[in-house]
């Protein structure tokens, strides 16, 4: 994330090697309802990254070592799926992969009434079927959007959205290349109908004017894809009135 | 859902979207308030009836009370007591004293085995969510013949329809016994096209039970129902 000098990311007409503006996502799409056997479900296509999310539950939390007394627990599982990059990845959990679970499940503990279902413990698989750069804010987009399916009680959404820096300039939405040879990388999980941050990671060096035009394009972001979860959710319900 | 709606607008909402300002309203269920606005926790239909706006939720989990009538499947089977599949997030227990027969210490296997289907009453629930099942009362029994099918929960009122009438136009149409359980299990006893045609008939409910076209499908259906003595 140091940045290599010798590798151009912007082009001399100003935009990025993929013709996007600065703060220009890559198109998304969003499904809801594609298990059949998840309790909620969602799917999730970013650019080329495919998320796949099934949340089951709440059922009874075992081993019962895990079980709180006064709220449910959130069992999230990250995984992708070893044809998700061009070098296959060793089937399993690795340290990234039970990183992103773990901060996931606190993001999404901060939306989900959890106190509603004491004892109890919810689901979540999230299962990166192609990656190409920002696979934890794909995964949590879609795990928002599975768990609202699902009928789990949310005080919000959560919309997972990413932004960097390349060549020294802030933009939104990192593809591979300029996360791999880019200077910083914010992956944000913001409520978007309160405008809180319920996760945030930072990887390399922004300045505060960096990080604050960094914000700006998240919230921006943020407020585009929970329009596009919404009509997911309304899609799959459509023609559902009365 | 349109019963006792009165005035405020019908919508699909999703958790943290707006409904309305507080104004005086009361919060119901699927709702919280924030900042004198309230706003839905769960996706699903907005509903006001007497002052309080709650959200009818498209999908829901089973939260057992007491009082209800479930269709139970044996879970475990212990010295002197059964662990019941209620279809919620935890499992419902039936002790031997609230069985409906003389059951001494070791014999319960004797009367009930994994697998075995229920219809039981939820006796009490504590605020830990344990559940205790009762088989004492009138009709409670082990359902020895019959299938069960799952519909969502929230699609149980649609399915039973006004003072029972749907699920009495199901029982007649399909020439068939049909019980629904609060947890979303139904037990339909008849002959095999009564029973075939039964599910399709749940099966529509279940996917189309949300829609106002419900009703229609649902009588272009029973035009296709077996004639009473077919089997």
């Amino acid at each position: 994330m140091g940045g290599y000098g010798d590798v151009r990311l912007l082009r001399e007409d100003g935009l990025r090697l993929d013709g996007r503006k600065l703060d220009e996502m890559r198109p998304m799409t969003i499904e809801a309802g594609v298990l059949p056997a998840a309790d909620g479900s969602a799917m999730v296509t970013h650019g080329l990254n495919v998320a796949v999310a099934a949340v089951y539950g709440p059922m009874e939390a075992h081993p019962r070592k895990i079980q709180r007394q006064d709220r449910a627990v959130i069992d999230v599982r990250y995984n992708m799926a070893p044809f998700s990059t061009s070098d296959r990845i060793r089937p399993g959990f690795n340290r990234r992969s039970r990183e992103i679970s773990k901060v996931t499940a606190e993001a999404l503990e901060s939306v989900v009434l959890c106190e509603r279902y004491p004892r109890s413990k919810i689901r979540v698989e999230i299962e990166i079927l192609a990656a190409e750069a920002g696979t934890r804010c794909a995964g949590l987009t879609a795990a928002a959007v599975a768990l609202a399916d699902a009928g789990i009680p949310m005080r919000d959404l959560i919309v997972g959205v990413a932004s960097g820096k390349v060549e020294g300039i802030v933009v939104l939405d990192l593809d591979k290349a300029e996360d791999n040879y880019g200077q910083a990388d914010l992956p944000v999980g913001i409520l978007p109908n309160t405008g809180e941050i319920a996760f945030l990671q930072m990887d390399g060096d922004l300045s505060p004017d960096e990080y604050n035009l960094a914000m700006e394009y998240n919230f921006k972001a943020a407020a585009e894809i929970h329009e596009i979860m919404v009509d997911a959710l309304k899609r799959r319900y459509e023609g559902g009135e009365n | 859902m349109s019963n006792g709606q009165n005035g405020a607008e019908l919508r699909l909402v999703t958790p943290g979207m707006a409904i309305g300002p507080l104004a005086g309203k009361r919060v119901g269920s699927g709702t919280i308030a924030q900042n004198d606005t309230i706003i839905a926790t769960r996706l699903g239909w907005t509903k006001e009836f007497n002052n309080t706006v709650s959200v009818d939720p498209i999908n829901s989990a089973y939260m057992p009370r007491s009082g209800d009538l479930i269709v139970a499947v044996v879970a475990e089977v212990r010295n002197n007591l059964w662990f019941m599949n209620v279809n919620g997030p935890f499992q419902g227990l039936l002790p031997m004293s609230l069985a409906p027969w003389k059951v001494e210490f070791g014999a319960a296997r004797q009367h009930m085995g994994i697998g075995d289907v229920v219809l039981a009453r939820v006796q009490e629930v504590d605020e830990c969510h344990n559940v205790v099942l009762t088989m004492k009362g009138v009709g409670l029994r082990r359902l020895t013949q019959g299938t069960t099918v799952s519909v969502p929960i929230n699609h149980i009122e649609r399915l039973r329809g006004e003072g029972n009438a749907t699920v009495q136009r199901l029982r007649d149409a399909a020439d068939s016994r049909i019980i629904i359980g609060e947890n979303g299990r139904v037990w339909i006893d008849g002959n095999a096209e009564g029973t075939a045609w039964a599910r399709q008939a749940i099966a529509l409910a279940e996917a189309s039970g949300h829609k106002t076209t419900f009703e229609a499908e649902l009588s272009a259906l029973e035009q296709n129902a077996p004639k009473k003595g077919d089997a």
